[in-house]
């Protein structure tokens, strides 16, 4: 069975329909990329999936369970994880506390407790913390555990949100571009993260417009244009399509 | 957070133990368990506004709310300060979880002008509930007595409110360095990056904003206990906007900052005695000016200018 089952998904806002009727299925274990020019609906796709948005119309489950309209945080509590095409870093903490925040919800959040400085909570914050540098070793970003986020770079802070969705520990995560305004070097790396995060056993689900990433790390690929699905296929299948072929380089190409 | 941030406490403890040997006379111990009380309610006041990014315009009318609870309800009824005290923390925390509730659901800064419709409202509530309140005119309070001894004096006041205080910081700081602090801060750094990994961001707003309306209660009891006496004017608008000064200059998400802010605020008004009436005036040239070129507040900016962690 696969794990997320989009059936007829739709979103307006006023005249615009940002997403129109898309209709996938993605199996667990597997790297999945959604593709399509710009304003094609790929981020908004992300928002109705993740709950940032409430779908208009149209049907998301989650093994099996409809997720549609819940809140980002309920999602959270079932293992979905996600970055940000624009940056969405907690500028006013370090590095290491951004990650530290991804684990909030294997944590006691107790205000007494914490007020009252428990040592169980004390000691859970300790090893927190050697998790979260781990997660920043395993991300590339071993020099920046305790810089402040503000000061880092935005490459670096591309990778500190992955870190950061990782520390939920989650059983499928949804990266937004997270090569996009990276220099070459760095966009390898992000593909060998990518690759090392899906290896673990976390579906990944990708937006990403440098096609030769996509093309080397997806087992499926769906191609969006003006909001809705034009494609969805292998990596092959989707080269070879002519439809996508006349949208990405004109109908005459 | 870093490891040196308890060593502020430890300077702070010591300042306390010090502050009553050296004061010249009883008008500046007067003046230091003002200054303790207003850092309490401050220090609340900045984990809503500092930490979590939330505005409150009406923390006044909270420990006008705490003030009074102390001054009606053993007055009027013979309850035990204690008892009275608690009750009014009760009134305040259930009053602030009212409000709160919806205006959260709301994006923006809608807090900001629903608390200071709320301040206003009790205001007006206790100026002209004169048969319970006094009216504008205010009403006096009973001794506040402590298991079996009443406290009278400003020296045995001093110390219970230096032993407030210094419980506080270390709460605070405790608290911010914790998985509800991180969570606090992160819903300020990022509402939507909070969420996603799983924050209840309404759920939490409503917590620190209950929790820091409580704060002003009870501290709004232990000063209406301390002065022997309530006035409305004590839950007014412009004693609200002095408590977000104090946070402001002091310095926002800063623990020592709050200190700072509420010691040099307190003390100001002694300071511009020769102002009389445009205080208010000197007040806000004083929030501008500290906008403008310490827009950090002064803690944070000191500490960053010399290189030294908060």
């Amino acid at each position: 069975m696969s794990m997320l089952e989009v059936k007829d998904l739709s979103i307006h806002f006023g005249g615009v329909k940002a997403v129109q009727n898309v209709t996938f299925s993605i199996d667990s274990g597997i790297v999945y990329s959604v593709i399509g020019p710009n304003g094609a609906g790929k981020t908004t796709l992300f928002n109705l999936i993740t709950g940032v948005y409430k779908p208009t119309t149209g049907e998301i489950k989650l093994d099996g369970e409809s997720i549609g309209g819940k809140s980002p945080n309920e999602l959270a509590t079932r293992g979905v994880a996600r970055t940000f095409q624009n940056l969405q870093i907690c500028m006013n903490m370090s590095a290491v506390e951004n990650v530290m925040v991804g684990a909030h919800l294997r944590l006691d959040r107790n205000l007494i407790k914490a007020a009252m400085r428990f040592p169980a909570l004390k000691r859970r914050d300790a090893e927190l913390r050697e998790e979260a540098a781990e997660l920043m070793r395993f991300v590339g970003l071993d020099k920046y555990v305790e810089t402040r986020a503000d000061a880092m770079s935005y490459g670096a802070l591309k990778r500190l949100e992955i870190a950061r969705a990782l520390a939920m520990k989650p059983r499928l995560i949804f990266l937004d571009e997270p090569a996009a305004g990276l220099n070459p070097k760095e966009t390898i790396e992000v593909d060998h993260l990518v690759r090392k995060i899906a290896e673990s056993g976390v579906t990944v689900v990708l937006v990403e417009h440098d096609m030769k990433m996509v093309m080397n790390l997806s087992d499926r690929i769906l191609v969006l244009n003006y909001g809705k699905k034009l494609a969805e296929g292998t990596g092959e299948e989707i080269r070879n399509n002519p439809d996508v072929i006349a949208a990405y380089l004109g109908a005459h190409a | 957070m870093k490891k040196n941030a308890y060593f502020g406490l430890t300077i702070v403890i010591a300042i306390l133990l010090v502050l009553p040997f050296v004061v010249p006379n009883s008008f500046y111990l007067d003046l230091a368990v003002r200054m303790a009380i207003n850092a309490v309610i401050v220090l609340g006041l900045n984990l809503l506004i500092g930490f979590a990014g939330q505005i409150s315009l009406g923390h006044a009318g909270f420990l006008g709310i705490g003030a009074y609870a102390s001054a009606v309800l053993p007055t009027h009824f013979g309850w035990h300060p204690l008892l009275a005290m608690g009750a009014g923390a009760v009134i305040t925390g259930a009053l602030a979880a009212l409000v709160a509730r919806p205006i959260f659901k709301l994006k923006g800064h809608y807090l900001a002008m629903a608390t200071l419709g709320l301040g206003i409202i009790i205001n007006i509530a206790l100026r002209n509930e004169a048969q319970w309140t006094g009216g504008p005119d205010g009403m006096p309070v009973p001794a506040m007595g402590l298991f079996g001894f009443e406290l009278t004096n400003d020296k045995q006041w001093y110390w219970v409110v230096a032993l407030l205080l210094s419980v506080s910081v270390w709460a605070s700081l405790n608290l911010i360095d914790s998985p509800f602090g991180r969570a606090l801060r992160a819903l300020h750094g990022s509402e939507v990056a909070s969420q996603v990994v799983g924050v209840d961001v309404v759920r939490y707003k409503v917590a620190i904003f209950v929790m820091s309306a409580v704060f002003a209660s009870l501290m709004g009891s232990v000063t209406a206990h301390y002065v022997g006496f309530v006035s409305p004017n004590f839950a007014d608008f412009f004693h609200s906007i002095e408590l977000v000064t104090m946070v402001v200059i002091g310095g926002m998400a800063s623990v020592y900052g709050s200190l700072v802010g509420a010691v040099l605020l307190t003390a100001l008004p002694q300071a511009l005695a020769t102002f009389e009436g445009w205080e208010t005036v000197v007040f806000g040239a004083i929030l501008m000016l500290s906008m403008i070129f310490m827009p950090k507040g002064l803690v944070p900016t000191l500490a960053a200018k010399f290189g030294k962690g908060d």
